[in-house]
């Protein structure tokens, strides 16, 4: 016997250890590609569509595009004093490309935005240009601020300069309602005009009492139907299911007629007289209508998490702590609560993170003032088509909400989602 | 939940609160659901009870609505209907084929990356649909298939997967791995041995996360207002732009179509769950 341990070897002579390897290897693989198709498919048309959303939201070459000559001849221009004849000559070049595409009009909104005035003193511009009263042959510098004063202010120019990076981070600024301001630093926009930042408030705060209203409502049924025999509580959960099941837009639809001024809730107020017939409150078309549907909506999902922990519970631990001298609400308080933890976790979150992003059923019973950071998205992506914007304010919302996610995972772990 | 007779009189009081406040939490659930029943039977144009159907007169119901969501002039609830199932099945039979494949591939133990894979494939579901309809805009819109039904089926998959590998990650995680062995062993090939050992024992969770693809297709309308042209129009963008404009019974009609087919799918859903779970051993 040799003093070293001898090997043990497979049939065609190869170590255990390496073909043992080798099989772990092929598995993996395996493994891997069944996987491959959905990954592919998800990464090309999914994910990386998300990754693009933030280049587009911060890409800021159009001007830097439109203007090429111009920013050549800017680079050695310190800022300080009105540009010199050569950089007024190449803008002239660059602009009169521009007017012939007649992509000038993009050019004039887009300096509107750094410098208040950009857009009329250019539109000028253009109508010269358009006379062809230009001659080349001499001072361009001298013919440019003839045109208007403000071509021999230094902060037009400073302006342009200002457009020059390739990224900015102006949209998601304006998310927040702040902007960059002429020397550069971040600087809010008029208190009237601070629409974005109620926006956010509002949705953060629709969510989360939309989270306590279906907390409180949920957790109560859910315990209801956890501890009642199987025969009635199969029957009960049709109640949670069949909303569940049910069209988005149905549920929607049938809280519209209900919340109507005419509807069924006003009929029932006016009968039990809380409110007069000629006096009817508005209950759709603001927060209230937006609270009542989007509770009823997302109350299954705080009820069948709860639920699938509840059934877990033994019922001798409650009737334990009672025998061991608890009332009935220290018992529950003491130790059936603590032990559902879980599934409020993972019920609260669930819904906050449905709530947030909600955006049809806000759309339809909520009018002005229950429009949520959503329909925002939704209007700059249909309406003004300022696609970066939306892709900025999404983005933004979806790091809320993987912030709000990343606890989730900590608390309940993402393997523990239960669907029914 | 009859109480003892020594109960106290302050939890009596809290026992009924309590049987009042669940009895209106299920009232809140399911009654604005029985809402439309009757209104979509309504013979005249408003969408509230008139005093004939207060009083039960036969006259002031009518099937005119039905009529004319099957017959109307330039009634749109047609093609809504043939794109909305044409789209809906297409998409659940892509995310069941990738899903499925997928929860296989994630439930061996050799899987490397789990975690992280995991989470890249059910993200659909947690990112909120504005942000996943903008994201698969800007791709369909670049790859030339916005305003078609395969860039629509397309959406609805990247949204119904993560619902499949879900549901059939759930039953492999109950599965004996051993009598896949015992048919390897038996000289059976890996495709003879998924369609007729494995497939048969976690179809119930295939079906389920295919209803799930399913529903998520069919009620989709965030993602399809991106991308929908004219002829890509579904019922939830017709229910939509029908609840946006005017509120006609018509749309009534339709929403109670809708809930009979889903209470077909609850009572399906139902049905395979049970199943599964008495497959799985789980005895209740």
């Amino acid at each position: 016997m040799s003093s070293e341990t001898q090997k043990i070897l497979t049939t065609d002579g190869v170590p255990l250890e390496v073909s043992l390897k080798k099989a772990e290897k092929r598995n993996k693989i395996k493994a891997f590609l069944l996987v491959a198709p959905l990954l592919l498919f998800l990464l090309i048309t999914y994910i990386f569509p998300i990754a693009d959303m933030f280049t587009r939201s911060i890409d800021d070459r159009m001007v830097t595009n439109m203007l090429p000559k111009t920013f050549k001849s800017m680079e050695k221009w310190d800022g300080k004093e009105l540009p010199s004849e050569e950089i007024f000559r190449s803008f002239y070049e660059d602009y009169k490309v521009l007017a012939e595409k007649k992509e000038h009009g993009k050019l004039g909104q887009r300096l509107n935005k750094e410098k208040n005035g950009f857009n009329s003193i250019l539109k000028r511009l253009f109508r010269k240009i358009k006379r062809n009263n230009f001659d080349e042959s001499i001072d361009i510098k001298e013919q440019i601020t003839e045109i208007h004063r403000h071509f021999s202010n230094v902060d037009y120019w400073r302006a342009i300069k200002r457009t020059a990076p390739p990224y900015t981070m102006n949209k998601y600024l304006k998310g927040m309602d702040m902007f960059l301001d002429e020397d550069g630093k971040i600087a809010q926009v008029d208190e009237d005009r601070r629409i974005h930042r109620i926006l956010w408030l509002r949705t953060l705060e629709i969510a989360l009492f939309v989270t306590i209203f279906c907390f409180l409502m949920g957790y109560p049924i859910a315990h209801l139907l956890a501890t009642l025999p199987m025969k009635y509580s199969n029957l009960l959960m049709i109640c949670v299911l069949l909303p569940f099941w049910t069209s988005l837009l149905v549920r929607t639809a049938s809280w519209m007629i209900l919340l109507q001024q005419q509807g069924l809730v006003n009929d029932f107020f006016v009968m039990i007289g809380l409110v007069s017939d000629d006096n009817r409150p508005e209950m759709m078309y603001n927060k209230v209508g937006t609270y009542v549907a989007m509770t009823q909506i997302l109350l299954p999902f705080m009820v069948l998490p709860l639920y699938s922990v509840m059934k877990t519970i033994s019922p001798s631990l409650m009737r334990a702590g009672k025998s061991l001298g608890g009332t009935p609400f220290t018992a529950f308080w003491k130790i059936y609560f603590p032990l559902t933890i879980p599934g409020i976790g993972a019920g609260c979150l669930l819904v906050f993170i449905l709530a947030i992003g909600y955006y049809i059923t806000p759309a339809l019973v909520g009018g002005a003032s229950g429009t949520l950071i959503s329909n925002q998205i939704a209007y700059h992506m249909k309406t003004t088509l300022d696609w970066s914007f939306a892709s900025a304010m999404g983005l933004m919302l979806l790091t809320g909400v993987l912030v709000v996610y990343w606890i989730y995972n900590k608390l309940v772990g993402v393997d523990n989602i239960k669907l029914g | 939940m009859a109480l003892p007779t020594y109960t106290e009189t302050r939890y009596r009081i809290w026992h009924y609160f309590y049987i009042s406040l669940c009895t209106f939490v299920f009232f809140f659930l399911i009654a604005p659901l029985f809402v439309i029943f009757p209104l979509s039977f309504n013979a005249e144009e408003f969408l509230v009870f008139s005093e004939g159907m207060k009083n039960l007169d036969p006259d002031a119901f009518s099937l005119r609505w039905y009529k004319e969501m099957i017959y109307g002039t330039k009634n749109p609830w047609g093609l809504a209907a043939k794109n909305s199932f044409i789209i809906a099945i297409f998409a659940t039979i892509g995310s069941i084929i990738l899903g499925t494949l997928a929860a296989l591939g994630l439930s061996s133990r050799h899987m490397p990356y789990k975690g992280i894979i995991m989470a890249t494939l059910i993200s659909p579901m947690i990112v909120p649909l504005i942000i996943s309809g903008v994201a698969i805009f800007f791709f369909m819109a670049k790859a030339g298939l916005a305003a078609t039904h395969t860039g629509i089926i397309f959406a609805h998959m990247i949204l119904g997967t993560p619902f499949v590998v879900i549901t059939v990650t759930a039953t492999l995680s109950g599965f004996d791995h051993s009598v896949t062995r015992a048919a390897s062993s038996l000289g059976s090939n890996p495709v003879n041995t998924f369609m007729k050992i494995t497939l048969p024992l976690i179809l119930p969770g295939v079906i389920s996360g295919g209803l799930f693809a399913f529903v998520t297709s069919f009620d989709e309308v965030v993602v399809v207002l991106f991308l929908a042209g004219l002829d890509n129009t579904t019922i939830p963008v017709q229910m939509w732009t029908g609840l946006r404009e005017q509120l006609s019974p018509t749309i009534l009609a339709v929403a109670t179509c809708l809930i009979v087919l889903s209470t077909l799918i609850l009572v399906t859903a139902e049905l395979l769950r049970r199943r599964s779970e008495r497959l799985r051993g789980i005895q209740r």
